[in-house]
């Protein structure tokens, strides 16, 4: 596999968005090529070069490449937007939109993630190592087709409003949770080993999400089904005691379901 | 004295169109039918100091400029500007809001009205579930009952009750006996005295008791004692009057909009209208603020496709709220200039979002001295729309009402200021 | 300036033109027999088509619910933007782009004339100042009368003069174009939850039937001359069954004189998206095509013009006035629904929808529209109309014109594409009729200038015509539309060349001037004045009671018409 560096220079105080670094907008390039793509300065365009070091061998196609980022882009948006195949690592925090519409390849974000990580994902893996804000996985405005394909992994801890209309694929949040994860979900798999402050699968009408921590607040909506051990979900093996249950009933025809660990949800159940 | 009849009033969303105005040496002295928040709009009682020349900071000082001066200055700021944000427009008509997206497109900047600090996420969750709604004659002639949501008319819309919930309707002929009041509001309002049914909620838990309610509707009960704070027994008590509902309204405001989770409040209480209607007929409408907000959402939209948060960056057309809205602009750093027009948000804006504000050139049209025009490099003063220039307002519901001129002033109207600058920008673009 | 169109292949129905060779000269916006070939600008039009602006007397294009669809799917402006350039707007929006995008987009496809189709009167402020923003095109707006209280009341009572009193008095305020009609009595139904079933089902509380208020208004429509007939969506939209619904609307009016002061219309009834009402069956499992019946009733009937509403295939946006039709969706779709009642006037509703061509109703739903054109043997009887946004966006016309031109696009399509469900259903399949360009001019040309009262100045390029011409690169004499049918399709869709009121607007398919603004054509009628003060006492009086904005705030000002064009009618 290939490698192209891109080392940050200064990141400027209106925020760049650069939906061009992909493997699949470097691929069959020079690296003078890859330095005059164009990214976005506010409102004006300017060549990759200008804010970014370009280094290292490029390749025919997308899948021979991985793209590192050498460096905190935390002004930078729109990394990795509707990459299909390759790799893509970022060296420290990102601004919004990090793999937004990816379709396939992987994409590790060593730090931060701002909000709209992995918006409207139709494949691929997107891992963020740090914290992630709010919307990760989530559909774009106005939309009821969110993300329908692909893994996320969020080691840190992310906001409100995560998994919003999943229609498929999986996630997992390592840390806690704000409010609201999974609501109007579909389909899909949802699994937030933290805690989670309240509205866990708000209006959902289909889909799983297991949580493994503690839900402060639980919503009238779910009717308790009861205990389960070692759940199966997505084909794997989830083992611990689990209350379940079925919902948000506040739907019509909703059939979601939510998980929660025994240990430390007693006050959720009726 | 001269009298002015069916003057619309500039003052909130419930768009008065029956104010008599006299006027004595082309000014407003008296008001009939006017609340006494409108009087005072018309008559100035609040004191406001009034603009009457542009101004421009000049070593921490206001110095007084010309029209032509303070428009080249204004076009120079936002030209050069790689990132504007245009912000306000609530408080002016729809051409000049149209004449503003012009601008925005023109520089390429980004556009927010008020609502993206008021209403936003009703828009947001509108664009999520839907928008059921009715215009307000509908509310006087059919409603039997009637729902206000977080919200408090009797201060913020004083004429709003009188209008609906106690004028007599074509199919409700005795008016308030005609029809059930209930209130929801965590707070004993002047508005909730007035209601037969008050549901005194739990801060923060709309959502919590609307997902209650709307399970039961759907038939499912309810398994915990209590949900935000109200018994079972009176959440089904509450359902039941909302499923017999001939003709139900839901009106909701600022206190269900701003609680937590914002739009997804709305977004469950649209679902729970929606649901109802296969009862009864149930809609819905937003108690919006500035008399013309809803018309901006509406110039914004059928110009560029997207009601607020409107950013030109690209050329086209974007929108995110959360990204794209004034607030994010100005806590995220990005806004390198702003415009201000119409609005104040000097006294509403968070101190995140005012520092930013301090850090950059900001452009005030604005007819009084404000918060916001202390914090102003350069002051370009309208003349007030609905007093003293006309144009078209939206009221909440989305109904147009072409806004009177009742006297004559020497000052340039929001429009005439905008097209200005707009000429001057472009002027500006052309010579580089 | 003066323009000489030369050497294209002309097809101008209205002047029974068939593909002659034929220059088109043109002197301050109009249409002229000569020019002076030394001074003009010459447009080289060898090889190519050339017919009047193309017409579409259904759209939904401006106004409060039209707004709504733009304002509450954002993820439908995302997919498809335009970008600022010199002299022209930016805009979004895939099924209800942006006005200005509205505006180029017609004009692209040499279309210059478009009509609103709903306008509620109490909003009316809102569609013109639409039209403000909508460049290029000339148009019109229609506002709803089928479910209005004064119109019930006065015709429950049998007034038919203080009706017609009130629908011109309502034209002048609203600045409005023509009688629509949608769900008669059924959107008053919607007022409180419930809807109406047939003609023959009366409103709440107003006790009248749908037969009442189409009969009524016919009447009114041809005491007051206007120059369109009545415009009527019927009863029971997208019901399985409800073609006898819409046969017995077909008879209401049948016998009524036409009466237009202006243009030459004969007919007395305009049925608007008649593929919404030809369905057969009793529910979606058994629904069936019965187009064949309702194209047999327009080719044996004289007294009406249709137009189709075809599906393109395409995700959408629906609106309409018929409130509880939406909400009916709404619940079919689950999709998010929009709705506004309009205070003693009328209601409206918005729903996305997803016309999947390899789904069962949809591909049902495209033959079905396709049979109408195909099987109505006088293209005089027909408009083309997708009855934009609901059956799909304008934008798709360049493709409904291919696929009536071409069996062979159909076929693929139907093979390939479609569920079986369109060849099970309907007749279709077997179908080989093409259009010829004569045909497909009077469906998009001269049979809708004619039915709205404008043929005297539009859909014709005969001397006195405004000078809105559009010119294609098809070559019927190398070309053939029957196999060539991608080409045909690109060629519409991106029209060479098109003038509107003599300027050039567009240039191989993109907009480059905007020219002047398009008219807003309007009804000022002329009346005794007696029975018109009596009605307008009494509205004003029902106002104060009854209405949410003063009296005299309601009229729509002149401000709003930038090029206020009125008609004027005489009551008899």
């Amino acid at each position: 596999m290939s490698e192209i560096i891109l080392t940050p220079k200064e990141q400027p105080q209106v925020p760049l968005e650069a939906k061009n670094i992909t493997p699949d907008a470097f691929a069959g390039k020079t690296i003078d090529e890859i330095k005059e793509l164009k990214i976005w300065h506010g409102n004006i365009q300017v060549a990759l070069s200008e804010f970014f070091d370009v280094d290292g061998e490029s390749a025919e196609n997308a899948s021979e490449m991985k793209i590192i980022i050498d460096g905190d882009v935390y002004n930078t948006k729109r990394i990795g937007q509707k990459m299909t195949a390759g790799e893509i690592t970022v060296k420290g925090n990102v601004n919004m939109y990090v793999g937004v519409e990816m379709k396939g390849g992987k994409l590790t974000v060593e730090g931060n993630a701002a909000s709209w990580a992995g918006q409207d994902m139709e494949g691929g893996e997107l891992v963020i190592m740090g914290n992630a804000e709010d919307y990760v996985g989530a559909a774009y405005r106005g939309d009821w087709r969110g993300m329908s394909g692909g893994k996320i992994t969020v080691y840190g801890n992310v906001g409100s409003e995560i998994a919003e209309y999943m229609n498929g694929g999986k996630m997992i949040i390592k840390g806690n949770v704000a409010i609201m994860p999974g609501v109007h979900m579909n389909n899909g798999v949802l699994i937030i080993e933290g805690n989670v402050v309240a509205r866990v699968g708000g209006e959902m009408a289909g889909g799983t999400i297991v949580v493994k921590g503690v839900i402060n607040e639980f919503l009238a909506g779910f009717k308790y089904i009861g205990v389960e051990k070692e759940i199966e979900v997505d084909g794997e093996t989830i083992p611990g005691a689990f209350y379940k249950f079925k919902g948000d009933h506040a739907t019509k025809g909703a059939n979601g379901t939510v998980y929660a660990a025994v240990a430390g949800n007693g006050h959720i159940v009726p | 004295m001269e009298i002015v009849k069916n003057v619309v009033c500039p003052f909130c969303g419930t768009l008065c169109d029956d104010i008599i105005c006299k006027v004595e040496n082309n000014e407003i002295v008296g008001t009939i039918n006017a609340c006494r928040i409108g009087h005072s709009k018309f008559v100035h009682t609040e004191g406001a100091m009034r603009y009457k020349k542009p101004m421009i900071r000049k070593d921490g000082e206001f110095m007084e400029i010309s029209y032509d001066e303070a428009i080249d200055k204004a076009a120079q700021i936002l030209a050069e500007s790689k990132r504007p944000l245009m912000y306000g427009w609530s408080c002016t008509e729809c051409e000049a809001q149209a004449v503003g997206m012009e601008l925005a497109e023109e520089t390429k900047a980004v556009i927010d009205n008020t609502a993206s600090v008021c209403h936003g996420p009703s828009v947001l969750a509108l664009q999520d579930v839907g928008y059921p709604i009715c215009t307000f004659g509908e509310v006087k002639n059919r409603a039997d009952v009637v729902v206000y949501w977080g919200c408090n008319p009797m201060h913020a819309h004083p004429r709003h009750l009188s209008r609906h919930v106690f004028a007599r309707g074509f199919f409700r002929e005795r008016g308030r006996p005609d029809r059930t009041l209930i209130v929801v509001d965590p707070r004993e309002s002047d508005t909730a005295k007035l209601a037969d049914i008050h549901l005194q909620l739990d801060f923060d838990r709309d959502y919590e008791l609307l997902d209650a309610m709307r399970a039961v509707l759907l038939g499912h009960e309810i398994h915990y004692d209590e949900v935000a704070g109200i018994p079972k027994e009176l959440i089904y008590e509450a359902v039941e009057v909302l499923k017999k509902a001939q003709f139900g309204i839901l009106f909701f405001g600022m206190g269900i909009t701003h609680s937590r989770g914002k739009h997804r409040n709305i977004d469950i209480a649209i679902m729970m209208v929606e649901d109802l209607n296969d009862y009864g007929k149930f809609t819905l409408i937003p108690m919006r603020g500035h008399y013309n907000v809803t018309g901006f959402n509406q110039v914004a939209t059928w110009q560029s496709g997207y009601p607020f948060c409107v950013d030109f960056s690209l050329g086209y057309p974007r929108y995110n709220p959360g990204e794209t809205g004034a607030n994010d602009q100005l806590q995220n750093k990005e806004a390198d200039a702003m415009m201000v027009i119409a609005s104040d948000p000097g006294a509403h804006f968070p101190q995140r979002a005012l520092e930013t504000m301090a850090e950059i050139p900001v452009i005030a049209i604005e007819p009084h001295r404000t918060p916001t025009t202390e914090m102003a490099d350069l002051i370009i003063p309208p003349a007030i729309v609905g007093m003293e220039a006309e144009g078209t307002a939206y009221r909440m519901e989305g109904v147009p009402i072409r806004m009177k001129k009742v006297v004559d002033s020497e000052l340039l109207s929001d429009r005439e200021i905008l097209e200005k600058i707009v000429e001057r920008v472009k002027e500006i673009k052309a010579s580089k | 300036m003066e323009h000489i169109i030369k050497n294209g292949i002309v097809y101008d129905p209205l002047n029974k033109i068939d593909g002659e060779k034929k220059d088109i000269c043109i002197r301050d916006g109009k249409i002229v027999d000569s020019v002076n070939e030394a001074d003009a600008n010459v447009i080289d039009a060898s090889g190519k088509i050339v017919m009047a602006g193309g017409i579409d007397p259904h759209t939904h294009i401006a106004g409060a619910k039209v707004n709504v669809g733009r304002m509450y799917r954002p993820e439908d402006s995302k997919k498809d933007v335009e970008s600022r350039l010199a002299g022209k707007r930016s805009g979004s929006g895939f099924s209800v782009p942006s006005t200005f995008m509205t505006g180029y987009r017609y004009a692209q496809m040499g279309y210059t004339t478009a009509m609103e189709a709903a306008m509620p009167p109490l909003l009316s402020r809102h569609t013109h100042e639409e039209f403000i923003d909508t460049p290029i095109i000339d148009h019109a707006a229609y506002p709803l009368f089928g479910n209005n209280w004064f119109v019930m009341e006065y015709l429950k009572e049998g007034d038919v003069d203080s009706c017609a009193a009130y629908v011109s008095w309502l034209l002048k305020a609203t600045k409005g174009y023509t009688i629509k009609i949608v769900n008669p009595a059924g959107t008053e139904a919607w007022a409180w939850g419930g809807n109406v079933h047939g003609i023959h089902d009366p409103a709440p509380y107003f006790d009248i039937t749908a037969a009442e208020i189409i009969k009524g208004l016919a009447e009114v429509n041809e005491m007051l001359g206007l120059p369109h007939a009545i415009h009527l969506h019927c009863n029971d939209l997208g019901h399985p069954g409800n073609y006898e619904t819409t046969l017995a609307s077909f008879d209401v009016p049948k016998g009524i004189k036409p009466n237009p002061k202006t243009g030459s219309r004969d007919a007395v009834l305009y049925a608007t998206h008649v593929q919404f009402h030809s369905y057969g069956g009793t529910t979606w499992r058994d629904f069936v095509s019965e187009a064949g019946s309702i194209a047999d009733y327009v080719n044996k009937n004289d007294h009406l013009v249709i137009d189709v509403g075809q599906v393109t295939l395409d995700e959408t946006t629906t609106m309409t006035a018929d409130g509880p039709m939406e909400y009916d969706l709404h619940s079919i779709n689950g999709l998010k629904w929009a709705n506004c009642d309009v205070e003693l006037e009328t209601g409206s509703g918005v729903v996305p929808f997803l016309y999947t061509p390899g789904a069962p109703v949809p591909s049902v739903q495209w033959a079905i529209g396709m049979e109408l054109f195909l099987l109505i043997n006088d293209p005089g009887k027909v408009c083309l109309t997708t009855d934009s946004p609901n059956a799909g966006p304008f934008t798709r016309y360049p493709r409904v014109i291919s696929w009536l031109m071409s069996n062979q696009y159909r076929s693929n399509l139907i093979e390939n594409e479609l569920h079986k469900w369109a060849q099970r259903k309907s007749d279709i399949a077997t179908i080989e009729r093409e259009y010829s360009f004569y045909e497909i001019a009077q469906v998009t040309r001269s049979t809708p200038a004619q039915v709205l009262g404008l043929s005297d100045t539009k859909g014709h390029l005969g001397v006195g015509a405004d000078a809105d011409v559009a010119v294609y690169s098809f070559n019927p004499e190398t070309q053939d539309p029957s196999s060539d049918y991608m080409a045909l399709e690109e060629a519409i869709q991106n029209a060479t060349c098109v003038l509107k009121d003599g300027n050039i607007v567009v240039k191989d398919g993109v907009v480059v001037n905007i020219g002047i603004h398009g008219r807003t054509y309007w009804i000022d009628t002329q009346l005794e004045e007696g029975i018109y003060n009596e009605v307008v006492t009494d509205v004003e009086k029902k106002f104060k009671q009854y209405y949410s904005v003063n009296f005299q705030n309601y009229p729509v000002q002149e401000e709003y018409l930038p090029r206020s064009t009125p008609v004027n009618g005489v009551m008899l």
